[in-house]
């Protein structure tokens, strides 16, 4: 993984638009959030595989990202992105790491669907 | 101290995530291993939907499967577990799985290896659901079984009320003669080791090693009691 570079994205956001995709989308504090400090509100949501289809997309921020994509009926939102999958050509490939490197949010697009 | 540890040859382990097997019980593991017996690790998920991927990260939501498949091969070889089954369920869903196709699975290891000791997780003290949904789906199975045929259940448990509920473990496996397997064990797991919580990026002292992971504690399961 490296760290997102806004241009390249919006490169590869833009190659992907107006196609039926495959959308993994997932938020996460962990499911140990509320062991390790009984404070904190575990929350974790993860669609995988759902079908999408948007007319137009962008990542917006200074970094960590935000990335909005409009579809036909809705809209799709990921904030937190901070890294990209650079070996990935046809996917894209992106998750948000926190401090200590724990994964936060992950948005994914793929032409054929996820394994 | 602790008369349970007798000879066991056959043992089976049924737990959720690549690396559960480092932390719960590979100390263990590797002293009965050493002693002749042959163990089967059942792990049901790859553990794919973690949250360490490294640090610096190099997986993600796409290669960690992948990546977890051969850490969790590099760790059995560490510990010298004889035979890794790898179930495929999803990582985090266990608690919403078909209970009859998870219970049948564990039924047909049972009945295909009679192990004398089973080890999992304590339904309902071991924090993340999947350890729970694992423990219980296990009790369950082992619960069919007519109570003189059923193999010795031994659970971890680690909720923060878990002494409060089930009191003291009753079985504690002295494991310093095991340390090497048990930290290369947890080592091959590279994507979740370096994380703060388990060992850190930071060198252990031996001192520091032995303290957190000399030993390992069970709980005997009482089928006969409603805890």
């Amino acid at each position: 993984m490296q760290l997102i570079n806004p241009q390249d994205i919006q490169i590869r956001i833009d190659q992907l638009t107006g196609q039926d995709l495959f959308i993994h989308l997932e938020l996460t504090t962990g499911a140990y959030a509320n062991h390790l400090d009984s404070t904190r509100h575990p929350a974790s949501a993860f669609i995988s595989n759902a079908g999408i289809r948007y007319t137009n997309g962008s990542i917006s921020g200074t970094g960590p990202y935000r990335v909005g994509l409009k579809t036909e009926q809705g809209w799709v939102y990921a904030e937190g992105l901070t890294h990209v999958d650079e070996t990935e050509t046809e996917r894209l490939i992106m998750a948000g790491h926190d401090s200590q490197g724990k994964l936060v949010v992950a948005l994914q697009l793929s032409r054929d669907k996820f394994e | 101290m602790n008369t349970k540890q007798a000879g066991h040859q056959r043992i089976l382990v049924v737990l959720p995530h690549p690396d559960d097997e480092s932390f719960v019980a590979s100390g263990t593991l590797a002293k009965y291993i050493e002693g002749g017996a042959i163990v089967t690790f059942a792990c049901l998920t790859l553990g794919e939907m973690g949250r360490n991927m490294g640090i610096p990260p190099f997986a993600n939501r796409v290669t960690l499967p992948a990546i977890r498949k051969l850490e969790l091969e590099a760790s059995c070889n560490a510990i010298g577990i004889q035979d890794l089954r790898m179930l495929g369920f999803h990582d985090k869903m266990i608690e919403f799985e078909d209970k009859e196709l998870l219970d049948s699975q564990i039924m047909t290891l049972v009945k295909e290896l009679n192990p004398s000791l089973v080890i999992t997780f304590y339904p309902g003290y071991s924090v993340h659901p999947d350890h729970d949904a694992t423990g219980a789906a296990v009790i369950r199975t082992i619960g069919r079984l007519p109570s003189a045929d059923r193999p010795l259940v031994y659970c971890s448990a680690f909720a923060s009320n878990h002494e409060q509920m089930i009191g003291k473990a009753d079985v504690t496996v002295d494991v310093t003669a095991f340390l090497n397997r048990k930290m290369a064990s947890i080592q091959a797991h590279r994507s979740q080791f370096q994380a703060a919580e388990l060992v850190g990026n930071r060198e252990l002292s031996d001192e520091e090693i032995r303290t957190r992971f000399g030993t390992e504690q069970f709980w005997t399961y009482r089928f006969d009691e409603s805890l």
